[in-house]
């Protein structure tokens, strides 16, 4: 078990955003966190990330310490290069070539010097997916990474991400809005409302998996309901 | 907005005021012990330049204005670090730097006196004071304005406060710096015209002083020349040093 979680809870000014949140992860499990936005899985996230110590909170989180965190922004210090970018805080004699390797594997061979003002938003948040990986997390947090991208560089990512995912083997919390975007990465979904973990769901559909799957569908269909949204056949 | 002038196009309004200066003094609608034509004040600047004499006072006037300058420039680095990187740092420090800016410079002269005498250390002391307000001022609020979500990622990455320091408080708090680096190297000289008319036997503004118990208008609009063109000639090079330094920036929004 590389994540452990007994009755987490958080609030903000008397209010209840994590309520007693209680889960455990398996190493190399990738786990998918749905939900609407203020039903508290950023804040779920943050907890485990440990970037949450001004807010109001009990409970245990048992985490890794080695843990990467890829912001919904690529988060990239626009007066560094992109491959200090990725090699920043990493203190081993072979951080540079660690980092030329990792953002070979994100496709940015040949854009180690550039500054990150001149890549684009799909190539910004590479380089923060090599800056992430580049460190072989044990946990990789990833809060809504492809969320401010356009439909067709997200299915890109999507991509990218299963097959570094695949090689380098840490523990996932995707937190994302998106359903098939879960259903397509993930071995398991949480659903999240109001604070609580309402649904867990295991996705054991083969890769690659196609939307037009029947399966697939119907996982589908079961954690919108989860949701709450009304489904129209 | 008006657009972009060409290259040298910002000559053309200082060439006419020369022009019509130059006529005036030539047609004697300008007396000259009101205001040296500009031909005089050029003929009496090679002259000084041929003698040696323009450069000793130009050196003399140099050293205490970059002496203050960098003692100015270290303090006011320093103690924005400080201010801008500690709660403790900036009780102590920010509300004595926001009294202190109230206060003319100047108006120290009477203490920096009593306390350094009327030697170069009171002048050069003087000149580090007023250089330390722009540099302070504005490399405290570069380092207030750094993106806390780059705390954030320092805290995901596991930076330690030595490389916080090297890699996003510097950096992030740079634009800020050149800002206040800008005001500071005409500070330093707008001070010193003042300073240098107590008990000095050198520089620009012992000579614009002397000029003057004279009558000599040449000579003053030589020493306005010179500080004119020492400030813009500094302006520019903190420009350059900007520029280099702030590369990064020129592909925003590519």
């Amino acid at each position: 078990m590389t994540v452990h979680l007994r009755d987490v809870w958080r609030g903000f000014s008397g209010r209840r955003v994590l309520d007693g949140i209680s889960l455990d992860f398996d190493p190399g499990e990738f786990v998918a966190l749905i939900g609407r936005s203020g039903s508290g899985k950023s804040t779920l996230l943050r907890a485990m990330a440990g970037l949450d110590d001004d807010v109001e909170g009990d409970g245990t989180i048992i985490v890794p310490d080695n843990r990467s965190v890829l912001f919904q922004d690529s988060r990239l210090l626009p007066w560094d290069t992109v491959l200090h970018n990725v090699t920043l805080g990493l203190r081993t004699p072979d951080a540079e070539q660690r980092g030329r390797a990792a953002l070979a594997d994100v496709g940015l061979a040949g854009r180690e010097d550039a500054w990150p003002n001149a890549l684009s938003g799909g190539e910004q948040q590479r380089a923060a997916l090599a800056r992430s990986l580049v460190r072989q997390p044990a946990l990789l947090l990833a809060d809504e990474p492809f969320g401010a991208l356009d439909a067709l560089t997200r299915i890109r990512m999507h991509e990218l991400l299963f097959r570094l995912m695949e090689r380098h083997r840490p523990t996932v919390l995707l937190v994302t809005h998106d359903v098939e975007e879960a259903l397509v990465l993930a071995d398991r979904a949480l659903v999240m409302e109001q604070g609580a973990i309402i649904l867990d769901q295991t996705i054991d559909l083969p890769h690659p998996r196609r939307k037009s799957d029947g399966r697939f569908e119907s996982l589908r269909d079961q954690l919108l309901d989860a949701l709450g949204v009304v489904i129209h056949a | 907005m008006p657009r972009g002038l060409p290259p040298g196009g910002i000559l053309l309004g200082p060439a006419t005021l020369i022009f019509v200066w130059q006529v005036a003094s030539m047609t004697g609608f300008l007396s000259p012990k009101i205001l040296a034509a500009p031909s005089t004040a050029a003929i009496t600047a090679f002259d000084m330049l041929r003698s040696g004499v323009l450069i000793n006072h130009l050196l003399a006037s140099a050293e205490r204005a970059y002496l203050g300058l960098g003692i100015g420039v270290v303090l006011g680095v320093v103690f924005a670090l400080i201010a801008g990187l500690s709660r403790a740092g900036e009780a102590a420090v920010d509300g004595i730097v926001q009294i202190k800016r109230a206060i003319p410079t100047l108006a120290l002269i009477p203490l920096g006196i009593l306390w350094l005498g009327i030697g170069d250390a009171m002048k050069v002391a003087l000149i580090a004071i007023s250089v330390f307000i722009p540099v302070y001022i504005n490399t405290h609020a570069g380092l207030r304005g750094i993106d806390l979500r780059y705390v954030e990622l320092a805290r995901t990455v596991g930076l330690g406060p030595a490389d916080f320091l090297r890699r996003i408080a510097i950096p992030g708090a740079l634009p800020g710096f050149f800002t206040g680096l800008r005001l500071a190297v005409t500070t330093c000289w707008t001070s010193l015209v003042v300073l240098e008319q107590i008990n000095t036997t050198n520089g620009i503004g012992y000579l614009m002083n002397r000029a003057r118990d004279y009558g000599q208008t040449d000579i003053m609009v030589v020493g306005l020349a010179v500080y004119a063109i020492l400030g813009l000639v500094s302006d520019t090079v903190v420009r350059l040093l900007e520029r280099r330094a702030l590369s990064y920036r020129k592909v925003l929004g590519a």
